[in-house]
């Protein structure tokens, strides 16, 4: 009983430490020619405007519900005006990277992680390096970098949309859109701009790294690849609200909030 | 050329290869031969560096690859060409951006790949215009002969490692395949390592055959040895076979396959 908890205990400990070292290794390799230009470009295609449509729809129905919560309140209290000092701080700052990261999380991380599972079960991943190629490079790298450049881009989609859904909620309770958009630029300074954009990148090396990692080590054929494909959504998406509560503490440790 | 000197192999403490010597000289074109499970993929595995062995210690051309950097290495295998056991086609290229792969990658230019690419489908009897194809829309046995065709194309390769290139296939395309192997073997002088579990094809290849057997060589020898070898496992494996067996150890020339007038002891690997 005890022997077996050790053993898991320490399974556990050694995936951590292959995890860690994969994405060090990752982010060493990203530096290192060769570069797969056209891969690269393929996948930020597949990241950025293939994730589009979905961050569009929850960005605006998102904003929307947000804003409704916020404006019923705040007219109670007859602080009305303060819509827009709100919702850019909920936005920006909360809401938009990790309602963004979410989703996008999702669909990337089943994404890369199904189809690099697949080609490690048929063999594809060993014919990469039969052939002289260093996957991490040829596979990894694009994907992650793929990701650190349209997830911020998204968020920054999805944010505007957001934000901007809370205006149309706020002229339902009679908040002028010039009154509300004073306040939303007010509030839009380039600390509470740090604050929602430093994560948006750390969510897209964690999401590539998680993905990836668990596609090179899915095992057992069709079965494998869909129980690495799980697990990897998984821990993608409570990952980015893990990384999140991490983040939104060290950074306001930093700023002295 | 190709040696293999006391190797063990194991995955999670299950011995997978126990002892395993073997020597290929060059221009020559081995044959492994052994059931299922038995360790031939994984002994091609740990040829190209895909596994790393336990103990022993692996040459390719002399260079013991068991001591050598992932660059080194890298530069080895781009002189080794694979054909893998289910063909191992990039599923997202087309034919003959799978053909070329290994060129494109030393960045040559695409001419000239394309005149490489045009060749070795050429050379296994494909026809040119199934270059734009995506590999899964072509039937197993092309396929394979694509899969072959990749092998061919890699810069000059020195080394062709086959595993189980037919298995799977009808009786017609897995003759045309193996027909393939002996027409390269005859023509490019290449050293060339074919697994298979195939006894007829095995014949027909293979001059000096290895048997592995649960991760050890139980046998390795001219062809026409085979029969005669005093080994439980060998005479029942070779059972469903005994007219294959002994037509071929007739057919064999005996300057190709020496044999001496007694079967010689079971030799567990020589080098
Ligand atoms: N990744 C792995 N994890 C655990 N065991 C493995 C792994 N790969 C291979 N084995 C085991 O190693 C042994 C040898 O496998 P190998 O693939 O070399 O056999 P083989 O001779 O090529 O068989 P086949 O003719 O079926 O292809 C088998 O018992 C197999 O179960
Ligand atoms: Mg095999």
């Amino acid at each position: 009983m005890i022997r077996t908890v050790i053993e898991r205990l320490r399974r556990t400990l050694v995936t951590v430490q292959e995890f860690t070292l994969f994405t060090v290794a990752l982010i060493r390799t990203a530096f290192i020619p060769p570069f797969y230009g056209r891969e690269m470009m393929h996948q930020l295609y597949f990241a950025g405007i293939g994730s589009l449509l979905i961050v569009v729809v929850s960005g605006t129905v998102a904003g929307q519900a947000l804003a409704l919560q916020l404006a019923r309140e705040l007219a109670q209290s007859g602080a009305k005006s303060q819509l827009g000092h709100f919702m850019v701080i909920s936005v920006v700052r909360a809401l938009g990277p990790v309602l963004v990261g979410m989703v996008v999380a999702s669909r990337m991380a089943a994404g890369i992680t199904a189809e690099i599972g697949a080609m490690r079960s048929s063999d594809q991943i060993d014919a990469l390096v039969a052939f002289g190629t260093d996957p991490m490079k040829r596979l990894v790298v694009p994907r992650m970098v793929a990701l650190v450049i349209a997830l911020p881009a998204l968020v920054i989609i999805g944010d505007t949309l957001a934000v901007a859904g809370g205006g149309l909620v706020g002229m339902q309770y009679h908040i002028t859109w010039e009154s509300y958009a004073a306040g939303v630029l007010r509030y839009l300074t380039p600390r509470n701009l740090l604050v929602g954009m430093i994560k948006p990148f750390l969510f897209a090396i964690m999401i590539a790294a998680v993905a990836c990692w668990k596609g090179f080590t899915s095992e057992g054929g069709a079965k494998g690849v869909g129980v690495s494909t799980t697990e990897s959504v998984v821990i993608c998406s409570v990952g980015i609200l893990v990384l999140d509560g991490i983040l939104t503490r060290l950074i306001f440790r930093m700023l002295h909030w | 050329m190709i040696e293999f000197r006391d190797v063990d192999y194991s995955i999670d403490g299950r011995p997978i290869l126990t002892g395993v010597s073997l020597y290929v000289n060059p221009g020559e074109t081995r044959v492994i031969l052994g059931p299922s499970g038995s360790g031939k993929s994984t002994t091609l595995r740990l040829l190209i560096g895909l596994v790393h062995p336990d103990r022993g210690r692996i040459f390719i051309e002399r260079e013991d690859v068991t001591q050598i950097s992932e660059e080194r290495y890298r530069q080895i295998r781009q002189r080794i060409g694979m054909v893998f056991q289910q063909g191992a086609l990039f599923d997202s290229m087309t034919v003959g951006e799978n053909v070329g792969y290994a060129l494109l990658e030393q960045n040559l230019d695409e001419d000239e790949v394309d005149a490489h690419v045009r060749e070795a489908l050429r050379r296994v009897g494909l026809d040119e215009g199934l270059i734009d194809r995506m590999p899964d829309e072509m039937s197993g046995g092309m396929q394979r002969r694509v899969a072959i065709a990749r092998a061919l194309a890699s810069r000059d390769p020195k080394i062709l490692l086959y595993d189980e290139p037919t298995t799977g296939l009808d009786p017609q395309s897995s003759e045309r395949i193996t027909d393939l192997i002996v027409h390269l073997r005859d023509t490019l002088g290449k050293t060339a390592i074919l697994v298979t579990h195939d006894i007829a094809d095995a014949f027909k290849v293979g001059n000096v055959i290895t048997v592995l057997n649960e991760g050890r060589v139980v046998f390795d020898g001219p062809a026409g040895d085979l029969d005669r070898a005093n080994n439980d496992f060998i005479h029942q494996f070779l059972a469903p076979f005994r007219k294959t067996v002994a037509a071929a150890a007739q057919r064999l020339p005996a300057g190709v396959a020496p044999r001496p007038a007694p079967a010689p002891p079971l030799r567990g690997g020589t080098s």
